[in-house]
């Protein structure tokens, strides 16, 4: 789901410090160095990096072309390899039976069999396509927020590791405490009558 | 501040009850409303409410579905000693505009939200504006979830909570 579909699912996060120097410039840069490369043809079973949100398989961040009024507009995008385990059973089982014979042994080690494994799943990678997500991200940046347009743990684990390492910036999630810490106008005292807080019984 | 993932387990009761005290906000008074959201038409439970009632070390999970679904079942649980944790809510403002989301208790995540109605790209030209349109209808909840979540957090610590509005939530649930 993303900024284009009918219906949206958000993850909002604070982000933490300011860039240096030219905004749009400085986050062109992080983009363009952690664009998505693609792995077809390779042995990497998955990639992340930055797309365009409009042209998620040409991403282009050239001229600012990312910024759309007062946000930053670009999608995060992982690209994987799914291998079903069942193909990689026929073809370990197949690969074995074919050593066994050609050696006129009756079993593999267990070193010689993870080596065996690890290369069926390396030469798999090479022939089977890997499977893109796309998530779209809104940054505005004059209000350190961030919407990260899907509520999976994965693609927000991998947002939050991608981010920091092309911006090195810190970005939080907002969730109940953070919200009422970062997200609202309020004084020191309020702020440790919150953390003093524990929960309601609304049945008594 | 507190390290982010003990934050996390330590008061994510604050987003349920906050679920919790919304729906009461939404049967009692829809007046509310009125004086955070210009515009307001109206703020209703949609097609989904989800309790969980921890007891001990066992958690009973409740989930009350469907487009006209009474809500008589969750009344019972919240008198059993449960708390909302999902909630679908149906929004309408301004122009007859309407907004269908559903909000998790211990995140706050805003799932699946269905916006208004907006124009068809027929040009890649037309795509800034469509993205401009969707971000203002995205935005519209956003502010609409932060001004009712700050009323909610300056009213929970405050004396009000249990001298008064606390009071009346167990009023509703008892009735």
């Amino acid at each position: 789901m993303g900024i284009l579909s009918s219906s949206v699912s958000i993850t909002r996060y604070k982000v933490i410090d300011k860039l240096e120097g030219p905004v749009a410039e400085a986050v062109e840069k992080g983009l363009t160095k952690n664009t998505i490369s693609e792995i077809e043809n390779m042995e990497s079973d998955q990639n992340i990096g930055w797309t365009s949100f409009d042209n998620p398989f040409k991403p282009n961040f050239e001229g600012s072309s990312f910024v759309i009024g007062n946000y930053m507009v670009f999608s995060l995008r992982i690209d994987k390899k799914n291998i079903p385990a069942k193909i990689v059973t026929k073809h370990f089982s197949v690969e074995m039976a074919k050593q066994l014979a050609e050696t006129g042994r009756e079993y593999l080690s267990r070193d010689e069999k993870k080596k065996l494994k690890e290369k069926i799943i390396d030469d798999l990678s090479l022939r089977i396509p890997a499977t893109p997500s796309v998530y779209d991200l809104l940054w505005n940046y004059e209000e350190s927020l961030l919407l990260f347009l899907s509520n999976q743990k994965a693609a927000n684990e991998e947002l939050e590791t991608l981010f920091s390492k092309s911006f090195k910036l810190t970005i939080v999630r907002l969730f109940p405490y953070t919200m009422a810490d970062l997200n609202i106008d309020i004084s020191d005292a309020e702020r440790d009558a919150i953390s003093k807080l524990s929960p309601t019984k609304f049945s008594e | 501040m507190l390290d982010v993932a003990t934050s996390f387990d330590q008061y994510k009761f604050l987003g349920n009850e906050f679920l919790t005290w919304l729906w009461f906000v939404i049967e009692k008074d829809q007046n509310y409303f009125k004086q955070l959201e210009e515009n307001f038409i109206s703020l209703n439970i949609g097609n989904r409410l989800i309790l969980e009632n921890r007891l001990n070390d066992a958690v009973e999970t409740i989930s009350i579905k469907g487009d006209d679904a009474g809500l008589e079942e969750g009344i019972l649980s919240l008198q059993k000693g449960a708390v909302v944790i999902e909630l679908n809510l149906s929004f309408s403002a301004g122009n007859d505009n309407k907004w269908q989301f559903t909000l998790k208790g211990d995140t706050l995540d805003i799932i699946n939200i269905k916006l208004p109605t907006t124009g068809a790209i027929e040009s890649k030209k037309d795509v800034e504006g469509f993205v401009l349109e969707k971000v203002f209808l995205i935005t519209k909840i956003i502010k609409l979830i932060d001004n009712l979540f700050t009323q909610f957090i300056r009213l929970r610590i405050s004396n009000k909570w249990t001298q008064e509005v606390l009071p009346l939530i167990k009023q509703w649930i008892f009735r």
